[in-house]
């Protein structure tokens, strides 16, 4: 372990693209039994580009949700890269409900270059549907685990990651937009996405450090055994927990990352008249 | 010192930089439409909005707040909440500096209690001059506390909003205010909140795809881009030129995505009406 080389964050952010890399349904084939694809939003058509469903983890049905992306060319274009338009987040919000109606866990694996910008995802109300998914997956009152396996991107990967534990890979990226967009923003350059990276702070160690994420899973050989322990005692550990409590628990969770992480009285401390 | 006080200093505080605004900027302004040159004075009593070509100029808060609430009702609330630049973002701390010299405040929303027609009701207004009016921890902090603040206090909740989105400077922690504000919104409406959403021209990114399209009733300025992807990001990505007015307020409301367009002359008395609707 003591040699293994340190990625960068740009050679994560590479990593975290590779169509080599595990996808979603070698994620379920791996950690859960009889996995039962559930599709489409009722009100206008099927997004492939989010798979969901329900499966057996331990012998517990859970309700399974993430992002799908293609392996080549082909099925790129099948799943449209990753890149769910509002079809998709509403399929996840039909699930989320069904999954709270029944008491079933929601475990998501996010991997997206972020939402669909396109004409048509921005006509069938891509901001609204991206709002409501954060905002249902915030209040659910069952038990949510949420793991960033690949890029975490933008909007798109927050709609399937307000979870009450939220993971990450260790050489993948969560982070506000692309690096190539942030740097063509910033510096009107996408070529400048490296030196983007560095100042981003979209890896593992980085969003742990100042508390967005919950803990990080080792790659490699490990993965999968270091997950299924994670989620049975992630799940173990919230399903103590009434349905309300876990809801008031992830308001206050998300509540609390407010930039002030190292000076938490910097603002309680001055003169303002609310309360 | 008395809340009062603290009030009186506050308006104090207000109307000093107002005049100081006032003495900095030209005493015209011109339409970045028709290009039209205009004194500020005949522009503000127009609200904003060009008398030759009928463009809605962006409106600096505090003109917003005049023009909705009745005179002198306004209390502002968490005025002076800073970043504390999380990420150490290279010179970041120094645009801030700056940008509260040039404008009175502190982050990109103002945020406070205010009377409409004798209503009460809790207010805020982005501000896309503040580097795009993009929704840092402080503009996300703010939102929180205005909105549970309205939970508290059986307020409605009115919120204006005029963004290009996200916070680069603040990185992920920018995405983290996309969902604290529609937790709290959401929260706020499940108890029985009033949350009208105003949207103004721009409001795209972070901000629409979170608290602002999740209002009871999404009102929208005539002609206001109001977007998740910006029609540069989409033409880049599908590589053709966009339909005429795709992605502007009609096309919004006609692809049912807002409840109505409210021209900027009849803004307060329709929050009026809501608000009189609504009362308990
Ligand atoms: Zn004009």
């Amino acid at each position: 372990m003591g040699t293994k080389k340190q990625l960068t964050p740009y050679e994560k952010v590479l990593t975290a693209r590779d169509v080599k890399r595990p996808g979603i349904m070698e994620y379920i084939d791996m950690l859960f039994d009889d996995f039962m694809e559930l599709h489409g939003d009722r009100l206008y058509r099927d997004d492939t580009s989010i798979v969901g469903g329900i499966a057996l983890f331990h012998g517990m049905p859970v309700t399974v949700i993430g992002n799908r992306k293609g392996k080549n060319t082909e099925e790129n274009i099948q799943y449209n890269f990753g890149m769910t338009s509002p079809e998709g987040f509403r399929k996840a919000v039909r699930l989320m409900n069904q999954a709270e109606k029944f008491g079933r866990p929601v475990i998501t694996f996010v991997d997206t270059p972020g939402a669909y910008p396109g004409l048509e995802a921005e006509s069938n109300g891509q901001s609204n549907a991206i709002a409501e998914s954060i905002a249902r997956m915030s209040c659910l009152k069952v038990p949510t685990v949420a793991v960033i396996t690949g890029e975490g991107s933008s909007g798109g990967a927050l709609a399937l990651a307000v979870a009450d534990s939220v993971w990450m890979l260790e050489n993948e990226v969560y982070s506000i937009l692309s690096p190539e967009g942030f740097a063509s923003i910033l510096w009107k350059d996408a070529k400048r996405a490296p030196e983007a990276c560095e100042i981003m702070k979209i890896t593992a160690e980085e969003l742990k450090e100042f508390g967005l994420i919950d803990g990080i899973i080792p790659e490699g050989k490990k993965l999968f055994p270091a997950l299924d322990k994670m989620f049975l005692a992630e799940l173990t550990r919230l399903g103590k927990f009434s349905g309300s409590a876990l809801a008031a628990n992830r308001y206050q969770k998300f509540r609390r990352m407010d930039g002030l992480y190292k000076n938490t009285s910097a603002w309680d401390g001055k003169a303002r008249i609310s309360n | 010192m008395t809340i009062d006080d603290i009030f009186k200093q506050r308006k104090k505080r207000w109307n000093s930089l107002i005049r100081i605004r006032r003495n900095e900027t030209v005493e015209e302004c011109e339409c970045p439409k028709c290009k039209q040159r205009e004194t500020v004075d005949k522009v503000r009593a127009n609200k904003w909005v060009c008398r030759n070509c009928g463009y809605y100029l962006s409106m600096a808060p505090m003109e917003r707040i005049q023009m909705v609430c009745d005179e002198g009702s306004f209390r502002e609330m968490n005025g002076d909440f800073t970043s504390e630049d999380p990420l150490h973002f290279p010179d970041y701390g120094k645009k801030l500096t700056a940008l509260h010299n040039a404008t009175g405040q502190t982050d990109a929303f103002v945020s406070g209690v205010c009377r409409i027609a004798g209503i009460k009701v809790a207010l805020g207004v982005l501000d896309s001059r503040f580097l795009m009016g993009s929704m840092g921890t402080v503009v996300g902090e703010k939102i929180l506390r205005l909105t549970e603040y309205a939970g508290r206090k059986k307020l409605p909740l009115i919120i204006f909003s005029a963004s290009g989105g996200a916070r680069m400077q603040e990185g992920l922690f920018s995405l983290m205010q996309m969902a604290k504000t529609a937790a709290a919104v959401d929260r706020f409406k499940q108890n029985g909140g009033l949350f009208l959403s105003f949207l103004t021209n721009p409001t795209t990114g972070g901000v629409s795809a979170s608290f602002a399209s999740l209002g009871d009733i999404i009102l929208a300025e005539p002609d206001a881009l109001i977007c998740f992807a910006g029609p540069r990001v989409i033409q880049q990505t599908i590589g053709q030129t966009l339909p005429e007015g795709f992605q502007h307020a009609e096309f919004l409301l006609e692809h049912g995505m807002l409840d109505a367009i409210v021209e900027r002359e009849k803004c307060r008395e329709t929050l009026y009406k809501l608000l009189a609707w609504h009362q308990k």
